[in-house]
């Protein structure tokens, strides 16, 4: 121990770092700061540093090319001892970080900690948001499998749609003409040089920026914040009611990042590693790409706006969304802080927590996308065909071969993108069944060029007969004194 | 030893001529830095970057059917593995007019699928389908299928590819059916 002690103060006599680090880490916070609501920003940054070693871990045996990706993350997953778990912990470890600074991040908003004079900790913040968000999406690439390929597709899809450069803009993404080799060796630089580099600067800012302006009070009701002030209010709170960050209140930040780095872990040995999905060999057609969890809400998204408003929303609503986050701290820069007496921003929150969750939670089942084996898959429930006539069951056939059960569902099997037939002869009559079906219309393609007039009979016939026992058909009513 | 504004030192001129020749040599070094990076864009005016291949035999695309046929992409990196096969569909309309369509849906680029039994191309991922021909029957693309030039020689189907299509390039793809060679 006594050796212990010489060699610290040989290197303090030459570093002279160990005064004005003792004097970061016991510098007064707010007495009431030492709360489990004040654990989220530590525990980003813990799980930021285990993605930092996991990273570094998996990059010394990835691949970064096209043809050998997805192979070396098999052989990770399969044969590298423990290659299985790293990648799961580093998988897992993405989604805890998403998830936890998005919690920072609400937990912020609603303490109003982004007002005066922490504009600056706030804007780096979103800052943050973004290129956590970058790293996710950049990372989903390196998993480079069937869902990485097509989603590179949709990331260029959407690039090409800007105004004038965008098809240089997808070149410039693609490094190439098409998705390839140079995709992913540049999607390698982004995910394992570039934006970790910006997260690392960013985080540096952050944190001293805290350690500077000092971390926000509670806030208290009725207690306001004006820029006159303020300062002088926060010094004096310090000073006559503070208590040491260290040991004071870095407990209870210790504590939680070794519960999430636990819970991470847990995850990752009973739930294992993401992917990779099938082989990114784009001949292989039969797949239904989908992105990860923290993108789904975007997909849903890109499936319920009106396709003609698409591209203007898919352009300029982002932009809109950071200029509002980035303009918080300036537009309510004073005021109250505590969310008793913000209903605003307590409604905010809640109504975009809703809105991601109902749009994450559809992306989960995707009711827009046809099913695409339904038709050889979902067969006609046998209470639908009992007691038909010869003809209805033909039309039974012609529903099934003709693909409609890829969209519409019997009895909750098939898709959801059109709407169920169970009581499909409740709603529509007879001539508007034979139109529909031949023209198509509010969604659903024209089948007239594809059903001769005897299939189109038949299956008009079977459709007639999906009414609940009990309950009449549609009829038109100008015939209802001639009935059938 | 402070730097004076009135009377600037001999010391102050050579700091400001040391950063003067730091920043030229800094422009001097950005020039091939931006030519690298935006090398992808440039590529474009190289020859052979959009080209002509081949899909096979004209017998193996039977008349009133369409089928999938894949080729290798005209430009190719050591590492671009299976990526650089490319699927198509190709449409023989009644044996002597052919339509190619691009594998990716004009909504965002996903892999379209085609059924024969309803004559219909489906997309997987937000649900968009396209009639036999191609055009837009529902969902949300705003546009039919990508059609890729094609041509017929010596027995061959030929196609001119190059490029992922995507909803904003579509101005070089879109031209609909090449004369016959």
């Amino acid at each position: 121990m006594r050796l212990m002690g010489r060699m610290g103060r040989w290197f303090d006599q030459r570093l002279q770092l160990g005064k004005p680090m003792m004097e970061t880490l016991a510098h007064p916070v707010p007495r009431e700061t030492a709360s489990w609501f004040y654990v989220f920003g530590s525990a980003a940054l813990t799980v930021f540093a285990l993605q930092v070693v996991t990273g570094i871990l998996l990059a010394i045996l990835y691949v970064p090319s096209a043809a050998e990706a997805w192979n070396s993350l098999q052989n990770l997953n399969h044969q590298v001892t423990a290659g299985w778990f790293i990648r799961a912990l580093h998988g897992w470890g993405s989604n805890f970080m998403i998830a936890i600074v998005l919690i920072h991040m609400v937990q912020v908003f609603l303490f109003g900690a982004y007002k005066f004079p922490r504009e600056l900790t706030w804007i780096v913040g979103v800052l943050l948001l973004l290129v956590t968000l970058g790293m996710a999406f950049t990372g989903q690439i390196l998993r480079f499998d069937q869902d990485a390929y097509w989603g590179l597709g949709i990331g260029a899809s959407i690039a090409s749609r800007v105004p004038f450069i965008g098809p240089a803009i997808v070149n410039l993404l693609l490094g190439g003409p098409i998705i390839g080799g140079a995709t992913l060796s540049r999607f390698f630089a982004l995910h394992v040089f570039v934006v970790p580099g910006l997260l690392i600067a960013f985080v540096g800012l952050h944190l001293l920026l805290v350690l500077k302006l000092g971390i926000n009070e509670w806030p208290m009701p009725g207690r306001i914040v004006r820029r006159a002030t303020y300062l002088q209010e926060y010094h004096q709170l310090t000073r006559q009611d503070g208590i040491p960050f260290v040991p004071a209140a870095v407990w209870k930040d210790i504590i939680f990042s070794g519960l999430v780095l636990l819970s991470v872990a847990v995850c990752a040995v009973v739930l294992g590693p993401f992917g990779p999905s099938g082989q990114p060999d784009p001949t292989i057609i039969q797949t239904a790409p989908h992105p990860d969890y923290f993108f789904l809400w975007l997909y849903a998204l890109l499936s319920y706006l009106p396709p003609a408003s698409e591209t203007p929303i898919l352009l300029i609503a982002p932009a809109i969304g950071l200029a509002v986050l980035i303009a918080l701290p300036f537009l309510a820069g004073e005021g109250e802080k505590s969310w008793k007496r913000r209903p605003i921003a307590v409604l905010t929150v809640l109504l975009a927590a809703v809105a991601l969750g109902s749009l994450t939670h559809l992306g989960g089942y995707t009711p827009w996308s046809p099913v695409m084996d339904a038709w050889s898959a979902d067969p006609i429930p046998d209470g639908y065909l009992k007691g038909r006539t010869a003809l209805e069951r033909h039309g039974a056939l012609v529903l099934q071969v003709k693909q409609c059960r890829n969209c519409h569902s019997l009895e909750g099997t098939g898709g959801l993108r059109g709407p169920a037939l169970d009581g499909v002869a409740v709603r529509l009559t007879q001539d508007q069944l034979i139109r529909q079906v031949v023209q198509g219309g509010g969604n659903m393609p024209a089948y007239g060029n594809n059903l001769s007039p005897a299939e189109t009979t038949a299956l008009v016939a079977f459709l007639e007969t999906l009414h609940p026992v009990g309950q009449a058909p549609a009829r038109d009513a100008s015939q209802a004194a001639n009935p059938r | 030893m402070t730097i004076s504004s009135e009377r600037p030192s001999r010391r102050g001129i050579f700091l400001k001529l040391g950063l003067l020749l730091n920043g030229a040599v800094g422009l001097l070094l950005a020039i091939p830095v931006v030519r690298y990076l935006f090398s992808p864009i440039a590529r474009e005016r190289k020859p052979g970057y959009r080209a002509w291949v081949s899909l096979g035999a004209v017998e193996s695309f039977p008349a009133g059917q369409t089928r999938l046929a894949t080729y290798r992409n005209p430009v190719v990196t050591p590492s671009d593995g299976e990526t650089a096969s490319i699927p198509c569909w190709v449409r023989n309309v009644d044996g002597k007019q052919f339509q190619v369509f691009a594998i990716n849906c004009a909504h965002l680029g996903c892999p379209v699928r085609w059924f024969p039994q309803s004559n219909l191309f489906m997309c997987p991922c937000h649900g968009g389908a396209y009639y036999a021909d191609g055009s837009r029957a529902s969902g949300p693309p705003e546009r039919g299928m990508f059609e890729q030039r094609y041509k017929l020689e010596g027995g061959n189907l030929f196609i001119e590819v190059g490029d992922m299509p995507t909803p904003g390039a579509v101005a070089s793809i879109s031209v609909r059916r090449a004369p016959c060679a």
